[in-house]
């Protein structure tokens, strides 16, 4: 659980105030976000909210033209204008990543095994037959059939669900603490993203790794993770634990959400979609990034930007109109 | 991968022999030999008597399954001028060109592949900008322009080496570089773009993301990609060893197969036009073929629609 | 009683893969004798995973290719043949959506120029007054004057879809055919396009033909469900009823698989294995090898399609045997 002021006890990672502009724009403003170890946080929002961009910042992931600034601690280690040959070692090494096409993401031309097994050179420090034997047990591991063969094949010789289990493979080749997954299962039918989440549900427990899992759709962050910061135009907007947050969503914008997905049972109803459209980086306005959206919106949403603060214990919502609990002590701006 | 060999080699045949055919139906339409050879003003008696020694009075199929069958022979004729064998005649041109086209290619691979990747590496740079700017002025400028050129500046001006002729390998550096300079441009184009092409994709992005280091990451994962697209070009200008210095080889006298067809053709030798079109067709299919072998050593995506087929 | 406004009577589509270079070429069926039927002022939803055959039963339904066996009718008449008058004339009468609304739109044209189209295609009103008859149907999918003078790529993608949807309905249709019309929105703008497909459909009493791989958002639009698997239905009936108590164990773990918010009220079934390829179709029921419940039997008898007791279609053994059982019972 955060605690009043929105970090985690024992953070494996600690974003501060994280902004990445391009060409200018700011798409990102000022991130504040931890995980602990062997923790689930799933980072949701829609298209260009900055949540992939987050972690891409994080590990030195964006082109060049993106300017970066504040600071990613991972435990002494500062990763923001980092070395090359720091981010090596903490790439793949302590934190790896997998995204969302996995037949574009894995190198058309080189075998699997190779590509599995370059990671655990790196990071394993193997090398010869025994790269293979481990490369091996990883595709066992994440339940690739046939896996010796499978070593010698190419991406374009499996499906889209069997390479993303390579990608998840190579993933923890390294024995990272922490794996970021962007949109894993977005790219793949129903009934292998469920073989997927089900994967990466059933390594953190076995391995206690921790997951970030990136997603647009709530109904896969909601059934994967602990804790859910919800992401709308570079910021984030509100974090709760999962099963608080879809029972009793408190910034306007995480309602709308719910409120606009159809349910699956029960009864229909006409869907209350979010009016409008989310606004472009460079044209946002003057105070909550929502407020033209917002059906609660009033004329102190227009003033300046609402910080992400305390409503309850371990919840945190960025919108004076939210429901506010007792305060204990002077509200000041708390940051998850 | 046998029977994709041997499809690809039963296309190159094909293509060979369209050249072929293509080549006899240019001879026809370009005049009755006869007259050509004999000279308008020849007695009919005489003309008719060549018709008859040649076989022209022979239907258009009758003729063109005779000269096909020469040709898969070997046989391709005599040169009108002296009457040596066509492919004697082209045959002894064709080390000359080779002293030019050789060096010109190592010019193009040594300067053009290194230059187009540095410049993708450095997208937007001093040296970026530098290799574009100079790869657009060596596709745009005309090979006899910059041959020109050079011979004004290192000849004419300077005075530092010879304008034309064959005489020494002091002889063959202008030519070589007109050949080279151009070539080199295109390439470095066409290397830039493919690698740029690579290095915005997703797989580039998961080797950094798996922690390997910037210039393996290039090395291992960006270069391979990219000689998929490279290697079409290279190969084309393999095909055009023979027969790619035409206009070089005219503007600084060198005794080549460029100048022979140049020569050639003004004389109307037609034996001999045709044979060196058979050689440059040869060259320009068998580097197609070897290309085509390649892409399947490169990107086994290409490979396993040849193995599907060879079951 | 008229004839019902589509309908698809046992349609079949082939495609030939060739196995590389003049390697042997095999025979996929994409679709496998399919038959549906689409009522006016109805949505029939068609669910299913790639490969699944349901994007070509959309082009079946609407004519853009040839059933290799089987037939559609449309008002009760059969296609005409394609490129003939009666065909176009009929097109006008049966739209298509697509998931792509930026590849559906011309780049280079106004958003009110494209809507304008199909009245000058097919000579609909006075030349004059098409560009305000545009403009009203721009208005009436929300788009304002302003934002039907701009250019695709000057508008989110949300409106691009409804700009599209505004142009088929520009011929008055009758059917609408919509395939995957909402998967590339956003789910705030997702919920706009299918509350306007809805109203649409309300007030005009379009029927609907709505291919789509998300559930919840298939319940929310249709009437009736159909469920795909390798070229089949495999089960179909009332959308409430087949998504709320699955008969056919395929449809049960694509419902459970369905990613919902908050609590799961039904424990998640994940299936093992790889999507079906259509090439290398399994023998008996094609669902047998990733089936919890497959018996000997589905590996060799290929179940039919047919009635259960509560009204409802599945091609299933077990399903069928165990309504029997219960039917027996009581």
């Amino acid at each position: 659980m955060l605690d009043r002021f929105g970090s985690v006890a024992d953070p494996l990672v600690e974003i501060n105030g994280l902004t990445v502009a391009f060409d200018g724009v700011k798409v990102l403003h000022g991130i504040d976000l931890s995980v602990a170890r062997g923790e689930a946080v799933g980072l949701v929002g829609e298209s260009g909210c900055g949540k992939s961009v987050t972690w891409l910042a994080a590990l030195g992931l964006l082109p060049k033209k993106a300017s970066v600034s504040g600071n990613v601690r991972l435990g002494s280690t500062e990763l923001i204008d980092a070395e090359p040959d720091v981010l090596d070692t903490v790439r793949g090494g302590r934190i790896a990543m997998i995204f969302q096409d996995p037949a574009s993401a894995l190198n058309p031309v080189l075998r699997l095994g190779k590509q599995v097994g370059e990671a655990l050179a790196l990071h394993g420090g193997l090398s010869g037959a025994a790269i293979r034997a481990e490369a091996r047990r990883l595709f066992d591991l994440v339940g690739i059939p046939d896996a010796a063969r499978r070593l010698d094949a190419f991406p374009h010789e499996l499906s889209g669900g069997q390479n993303q289990r390579v990608m998840i493979a190579m993933a923890l080749a390294g024995k990272p603490d922490l794996l970021v997954a962007d949109e894993p299962t977005t790219a793949l039918d129903a009934t292998i993203q469920a073989q997927i989440l089900e994967l990466l549900t059933k390594i953190r427990r076995e391995t206690d790794m921790a997951l970030v899992l990136i997603s647009h759709d709530l109904g896969v962050i909601s059934q994967t993770c602990d804790r859910v910061c919800v992401m709308y135009a570079g910021r984030i907007i509100e974090t709760a634990e999962a099963q608080s947050l879809f029972d009793e969503p408190l910034h306007p914008y995480t309602q709308g959400l719910i409120a606009a997905l159809p349910p699956l049972e029960g009864v229909r109803r006409r869907l209350d979609p979010i009016e409008g459209n989310v606004p472009e980086p460079w044209n946002l306005p003057p105070g909550c990034a929502f407020a033209p959206r917002c059906p609660r919106r009033g004329e102190a949403c227009d003033a300046g930007v609402p910080p992400l603060a305390w409503k309850a214990p371990g919840r945190f919502a960025a919108c004076i109109k939210a429901l506010q609990a007792e305060p204990v002590r002077p509200r000041e701006p708390v940051y998850a | 991968m046998l029977r994709f060999f041997f499809l690809r080699l039963g296309r190159a045949a094909l293509t060979v022999a369209l050249v072929v055919t293509f080549a006899f139906v240019v001879l026809r339409l370009s005049g009755d030999p006869a007259l050509i050879i004999m000279s308008v003003d020849a007695p009919p008696e005489a003309i008719a008597a060549f018709r008859k020694a040649w076989g022209l009075d022979d239907p258009i199929w009758l003729q063109y399954l005779r000269y096909f069958s020469a040709i898969g022979q070997g046989e391709l004729g005599q040169s009108m001028r002296d009457g040596r064998p066509a492919l004697e005649l082209v045959a002894e041109r064709i080390p000359a060109t080779l002293a030019l086209t050789l060096p010109a290619l190592a010019l193009k691979l040594g300067i053009g592949i290194p230059a187009g990747i540095y410049a993708s590496l450095h997208r937007d740079s001093l040296i970026d900008r530098v290799v574009m700017v100079t790869a657009v002025a060596g596709f745009t400028v005309p090979s006899f322009v910059l041959g020109l050129v050079l011979v004004l500046i290192f000849s004419v001006q300077l005075g530092w080496l010879p304008s034309g002729g064959q005489e020494s390998w002091r002889h063959a550096i202008l030519p070589v570089l007109t050949l080279g300079i151009g070539g080199a441009a295109v390439l470095a184009r066409f290397t830039r773009s493919a690698m740029l092409e690579v290095l915005g994709q997703s797989y580039i992005r998961t080797a950094s993301a798996k922690g390997v280091p910037w210039p393996a990451v290039v090395r291992g994962h960006a270069l391979p990609n990219a000689a998929v697209p490279t290697v079409t070009i290279v190969g084309f200008m393999v095909g055009s060893l023979i027969a790619g210095a035409v206009v070089v080889e005219s503007v600084f006298s060198w005794p080549g197969v460029g100048r022979l067809l140049v020569v050639s053709v003004a004389n109307r030798d037609l034996a001999v036009v045709q044979c060196i079109l058979l050689l440059v067709a040869i060259t320009m299919v068998s580097a197609n073929l070897i290309v085509d072998l390649l892409y399947g050593v490169l990107d086994p995506r290409l490979r396993s629609g040849a193995k599907a087929g060879a079951h | 009683m008229s004839a019902p406004l589509l309908q698809a009577r046992n349609v079949a589509r082939c495609y030939h893969m060739r196995k590389g270079l003049l390697g042997r070429s095999v025979e996929v069926r994409a679709v496998d004798g399919v038959s549906l039927t689409v009522e006016r002022g109805r949505t029939l939803g068609l669910v299913g995973e790639s490969g699944s055959g349901k994007s070509t039963t959309g082009r079946l339904a609407l004519g853009l290719e040839k059933p290799d066996a089987g037939d559609v009718l449309f008002n009760g008449a059969p296609m005409p043949a394609t490129d003939t008058l009666a065909w176009r004339q009929m097109r006008a009468r049966m739209q298509m959506i697509y998931q792509d609304p930026l590849g559906a739109l011309d780049r280079r044209l106004q958003i009110v120029e494209q809507v304008r189209e199909p009245f000058d295609v097919h000579d609909l009103g006075e030349p004059k007054e098409r560009e305000a008859l545009a403009f009203a149907l721009l208005q009436s999918v929300g788009l304002r004057a302003d934002q039907g003078r701009r250019y695709p790529h000057e508008l989110s993608g949300g409106q691009r879809q409804r700009a599209v949807i505004a142009r088929a309905l520009a011929t008055k249709p009758d059917l609408l055919v919509c395939d995957e019309p909402v998967s590339a929105l956003d789910v705030s703008i997702q919920a706009q396009v299918i509350n306007l497909l809805v109203d649409i459909q309300q007030e005009l009493g379009l029927g609907l033909l709505f291919i789509s791989h998300d559930l919840k958002v298939v319940r929310q639009v249709s009437h009736r469900v159909a469920v795909m698997y390798l070229g089949r239905i495999v089960e179909e009936g009332e959308a409430d009823l087949l998504l709320s108590s699955p008969a056919h164990p395929y449809t049960e773990a694509l419902v459970s698989a369905a990613p919902v918010p908050g609590r799961r009220t039904r424990p998640r079934i994940v299936l093992q294995g790889d999507p079906p390829n259509p090439a290398a179709r399994p023998s008996g029921c094609a669902f047998h090898p990733r089936c919890h419940a497959a018996r000997e039997r589905c590996k060799v008898e290929s179940p039919l399609l047919k009635p259960m007791p509560d009204g409802r279609l599945a091609a299933c053994h077990v399903a069928h045997d165990q309504a029997n059982f219960l039917k027996a019972a009581s």
